[in-house]
């Protein structure tokens, strides 16, 4: 145990800056997933794998000698397209299952994209270099890599425009239709199919960007999908479906939450913090649902 | 179901012939087959919960990994200071005797029978009281928490794994080992489907097929349903324990998160055979674990590197096809073999409704 | 019901006998053959690194088998080896071995990667008496528990990086030093780490910050902010490549300051191609290198290793396909000298093996060790926007000298 940090004030900024800038990162992958949650009812272990896939993308470019940073523009543009595809092959036939199904279906299509990534980019770990140098607050004892207030500010945009764009264009509409009730949207005209197909192609693009920026930000290896998956899971339980503000704020919790754990508890129980967490907030709510004889749906 | 038939003696006393003679027979195979004891075993258990109780646990592989730490400390720390064993780089060599070893591994399998059971019970009040898939991500979160905060720690070997007592080398016969894993797993195979079948034949299986079924209606008809998903995860709980603790042994080596809560295999080939052969069935798991293993033995190796592939893809073929299991889609095709009764003239009316 | 279970269990015993019959026929010296089994990660985590071993292990079988063969008693036999992917789980590792020897009887093991995985395989081929020599298990404790038949060309781990420490007090003045340290949470590192724990106690220095990293790591700002604070004299890092990679990522982007950086992997990790000039000055620990003088009559020196294996693979080799290539050279030098295939010979032979390979001289200790050979450093050292690996210790090899301190980022173009 490491008390280091109340020792140092200055670590402690360090590290709320460095949980935030990474809490919005969650966000954004967040928001993909509860978009998709609340649309079809899906519940999608792979989505960690699809943000993974998004920053090979993104290092792709960078092996060809264009700016990684592109990736953010590109990378969802071909993720919209894996996720269609992905619904029209596989997820369209357990939308309107049993949960379970569509989470051991996911888990299956997580176990393939691992395996073909590691295939096509092999199993070492890579890096997109952005370049983008680094900033220093409070005479250089803290510092904030600019990839990463890129990366921040990025999701921050993207995030703000789907707002918008699920507002006021028609699609857009469409899928809030959808959400609110399939079936009397269905009579009312929408094509439910389409929306679907949409739906899961924005949260694969949403994942697309939020890989682009891992890969300038952290590294990118086949195998680490699962905790990425995990944690927006785990901002959508707190969050609540559909309710960005919430997103971002629990996203942002969430990362403050595992830079302090990383500090406190040490860095070889960061991972196993995350998930803990994540039994406790699922049992907290489960008691507090309980009092009023209800349970979490 | 609790008369046993005469039928059923024969293919009883055939499969445990079989099962004895096995390792004779196969002599090469039997490290495979003491995986398809404890693959069936694990299968069966989790069909419990999975299968009856429609609790779809990802979080089996807990107690799995608790119970193959625990039987190995036990062995250990029974005989030796357990901290100077793991201590990583190990300078000091302990060697156990024959008698120790059994010793340890007897009492060390008790214990790992013992405490996850206890363990399920605890935190089964916190997380039953989950339902649908909030159950099934709490239990995989569970499972992967463990295996993270277990390479976290000292005394169990931490990052550096847990070797466990190599198998006494006065026993010169080098078959010794494999024949000891075999029948150990073969026993607690054949325990478990006792049990199984016991429950099968009894009340509870109708109380787990209630909460299975509706839950609220389950309670509302005064069934204390906590109660008994409560005892239903522990009978699991139970046999995974022996099936880690078997299994440590037999591999000889710990690793946190790749043997020991090995949430992403083990965990994940446990639901998927119980599916394979079909939830809610005595049989279901059996076969499927069987196909599996074999499948798995069969193909696995000469399909260099791409076997994830295979088994990704498997996954979803199985959910998506035939999430009903091998049973499930006999059972539609031949439902006079399990029992029910069809009337033709039903089934082409609902035909022609269609 | 029961029909259908009794026609299922004649259905499986009928395969289980025809894999039984099929298996059998296999055998350790088929014609001119001598076959050697070895479980590889080809996917996984491990799999690149399991690629590197399975290059140098299929790049020693042809050149010996080009150039003779192996002479036993007065015939010519040729190298063959048996694969099956790891998956780089210990669990399936421990299962293929005993597949290996039982079922396709091999009688010589070669290692797989990982020393973790080496932990796994070890008690199966110790049970059945097979020698294996191993190229990529270098954690201490498989040569502290006794085994007989296991043989590893490779320093032990904890070698890596203790010279590292002593140079890092030969450059304070003799006077000890703080280390701050971060170790993956696996077999390999955690015995790195026990290397510089008695480094560290041998010369009196302090450890301030000692961290382990998880497997899945991707994310090490919480232990350079803490180094960054405390300011040590030495920084070590170990982590597979994954480690070596996060750890020169952060560092430039956090921009921290320390005179001293020791790491492992760095070049398998292709350090110096992937972070060009932010990776320059790390210190890395190598069980090889292309500039060593060591020669042998199959591969030439290590310069030639370099150019043919590039030419055949398209990549500069990593020292992990070096010493794989040289545990083969190994077994041809133990069967011809064993003059036979009796598996005691041959480990007889083994255990008093004292020869020069392009990778450097093999002599194995008590425990199976290597002890032959020592470790060396290098660092990356940069000339305009090309960086190298420089060798810089021990000063026998040493093509460069040393560079310490790390400038300061700030002094840094």
């Amino acid at each position: 145990m490491d008390l280091l940090i109340f020792q140092a004030p200055i670590l402690m900024v360090q590290a709320s800056l460095d949980g935030i800038l990474l809490g919005i990162l969650f966000a954004l992958i967040a928001y993909g997933m509860a978009l998709q949650w609340g649309v079809m009812n899906i519940i999608n272990i792979a989505q960690g794998d699809l943000v993974i896939l998004g920053g090979y993308i993104a290092y792709t470019m960078y092996l060809v000698g264009i700016h990684p940073a592109w990736g953010v523009i590109v990378s969802p543009i071909i993720m919209y397209f894996v996720g269609w595809a992905l619904y029209k092959l596989v997820i369209n036939k357990v939308v309107d299952r049993d949960l379970f199904i569509s989470i051991l279906a996911t888990f299956g299509i997580a176990i393939v994209f691992q395996q073909l990534m590691n295939f096509v980019f092999g199993a070492d770990v890579v890096v997109a270099q952005s370049e983008y140098g680094t900033t220093m607050l409070f005479d250089n004892s803290v510092t904030l890599p600019n990839s990463k207030i890129f990366a921040a500010f990025i999701s921050v945009i993207y995030a703000i425009g789907l707002v918008i764009y699920m507002r006021r264009s028609r699609l857009g509409r469409a899928i809030r239709a959808t959400a609110q009730n399939a079936r009397a949207a269905k009579i009312l005209g929408v094509d439910t199919e389409k929306v679907y197909a949409a739906t899961f192609g924005i949260n694969a693009a949403l994942c697309g960007i939020a890989g682009a920026l891992i890969s300038i930000t952290l590294t990118l290896h086949p195998y680490v999908g699962l905790p990425y998956t995990v944690r927006s899971f785990m901002i959508v339980i707190v969050a609540g479906l559909g309710n960005l503000p919430a997103v971002a704020l629990s996203g942002m919790g969430l990362g403050l939450f595992e830079e302090f754990a990383d500090y406190i508890l040490g860095t070889e129980f960061r991972i196993g913090a995350v998930f803990m967490l994540l039994v406790f907030i699922l049992v907290y709510r489960r008691f507090k649902l309980s009092k009023k004889r209800e349970y979490l749906k | 179901m609790n008369t046993v038939k005469q039928k059923d003696l024969i293919l009883y006393s055939g499969l445990i012939i079989l099962g004895l003679a096995a390792p004779f027979l196969f002599s090469a195979f039997k490290v495979q087959l003491t995986y398809l004891c404890v693959l069936i075993v694990l299968a069966m258990t989790w069909n419990l919960q999975g299968g009856e109780m429609g609790y779809n646990s990802f979080g089996n592989i807990l107690f799995y990994g608790l119970g193959m730490y625990l039987t190995a400390s036990v062995q250990v720390g029974m005989f030796f200071p357990l901290a100077e064993w793991t201590e990583s780089g190990g300078e000091k060599t302990f060697v156990h005797t024959t008698a120790q070893y059994f010793q340890g591994i007897g009492v060390g399998l008790l214990v790992a029978a013992i405490v996850p059971t206890i363990v399920a019970g605890a935190i089964g009040y916190a997380i039953l009281g989950l339902r649908g898939h909030y159950f099934a991500i709490c239990t995989l979160g569970l499972g992967i928490a463990a295996g993270e905060i277990a390479g976290g720690i000292e005394i169990i070997g931490a990052g550096q794994g847990f070797t466990t007592p190599p198998f006494p080398s006065e026993i010169v016969d080098p078959e010794a080992r494999g024949q000891f894993f075999y029948f150990l797993s073969f026993l607690v195979l054949v325990l478990a489907f006792v049990f199984v079948k016991y429950i099968y034949g009894s009340r509870f299986r109708l109380i787990l097929n209630a909460i299975r079924d509706n839950e609220d209606k389950a309670e509302a008809m005064g069934i204390q349903t906590m109660k008994y998903k409560i005892v239903g995860w522990m009978c699991s709980a139970f046999f995974c324990g022996l099936a880690g603790g078997i299994m440590g042994g037999l591999i000889g080596y710990i690793d946190s998160t790749d043997v020991a809560f090995d949430g992403r295999e083990m965990g994940v080939f446990m639901v998927l055979m119980a599916i394979l052969g079909g939830k809610g069935t005595l049989w279901g798991p059996i076969i499927g674990a069987t196909l599996f293993h074999f499948f798995k033995e069969g193909l696995w190796t000469f399909i260099l590197g791409w076997q994830y592939v295979a088994l990704g893809v498997l996954i979803v073929v199985i959910v998506v096809y035939f999430p009903e299991g091998l049973m499930g889609w006999l059972r539609e095709k031949y439902p006079d073999r399990f029992g029910e009764v069809i009337d033709e003239k039903d089934r082409k009316a609902q035909v022609e409704i269609k | 019901m029961n029909k259908l279970v009794k026609l299922f269990t004649i259905f499986i015993s009928a395969i289980t006998l025809t894999i039984a019959s099929i298996s059998s026929s296999f055998a350790k010296v088929e014609g001119e053959y001598i076959v050697l089994g070895s479980a590889i990660s080809l996917t996984g985590k491990y799999s690149s690194n399991g690629v590197h071993t399975q290059n140098g292990y299929n790049m020693a079988v042809e050149r010996i088998n080009k150039m003779g063969g192996v002479n036993v008693g007065g015939k010519s036999y040729k190298f063959e080896i048996i694969y099956y992917d790891d998956e780089s789980n210990p669990k399936r590792a421990a299962q293929l071995a005993e597949r290996l020897i039982k079922q396709d009887g091999v009688h010589y093991m070669l290692g797989p990667y990982s020393s973790g995985l080496t932990k796994a395989i070890a008690p199966v081929t110790e049970k059945y008496k097979i020698p294996m020599v191993e190229a990529n298990g270098a954690s201490r404790s498989l040569f502290t528990k006794g085994y007989k038949y296991l043989f590893a060309v490779l320093s032990p781990a904890n070698q890596y990086l203790e010279v590292a420490i002593d140079l890092a007090v030969e450059k304070n003045g003799g006077k000890p030093v703080r280390i701050a340290q971060a170790f993956e949470q696996d077999a390999f590192s955690q015995d790195v780490r026990l290397g510089i724990l008695d480094a560290a106690k041998r010369t009196g220095s302090e450890i301030i910050i000692d961290d382990k990293l998880p497997k899945e790591l991707n994310d090490m700002a919480a232990t350079l902010a803490k180094v960054k604070a405390t300011k040590p004299d030495v920084l070590v890092v170990s982590g597979h490549t994954k480690g070596a990679l996060t750890a020169i990522r952060q560092i430039s982007e956090m921009k921290v300051d320390v005179p001293m950086l020791a790491m492992t992997h760095c070049d398998a990790a292709k350090l110096s191609k992937q972070h060009g000039k932010n990776s320059e000055y790390a210190l890395c620990a190598s069980q090889w290198h292309k500039n060593l003088s060591y020669k042998d009559k199959f591969f030439g020196g290590g310069k030639k290793y370099d150019r043919d294996f590039k030419k055949e693979f398209g990549y500069a080799p990593p020292y992990q396909s070096a010493e794989s290539s040289a545990a083969l050279l190994v077994f041809k030098d133990a069967f011809e000298r064993a003059n036979s295939f009796d598996r005691d010979k041959v480990r007889d032979a083994l255990k008093t093996t004292d020869m020069q390979t392009f990778y450097g001289n093999i002599k194995f200790g008590p425990g199976g060790q290597n002890v032959a050979k020592p470790m060396i450093l290098f660092q990356v050292r940069c000339k305009g926007d090309t960086c190298e690996n420089k060798v810089v210790a021990p000063t026998k090899w040493a093509s460069d000298k040393f560079y310490h301190p790390i400038p300061k980022w700030s002094e840094r173009s």
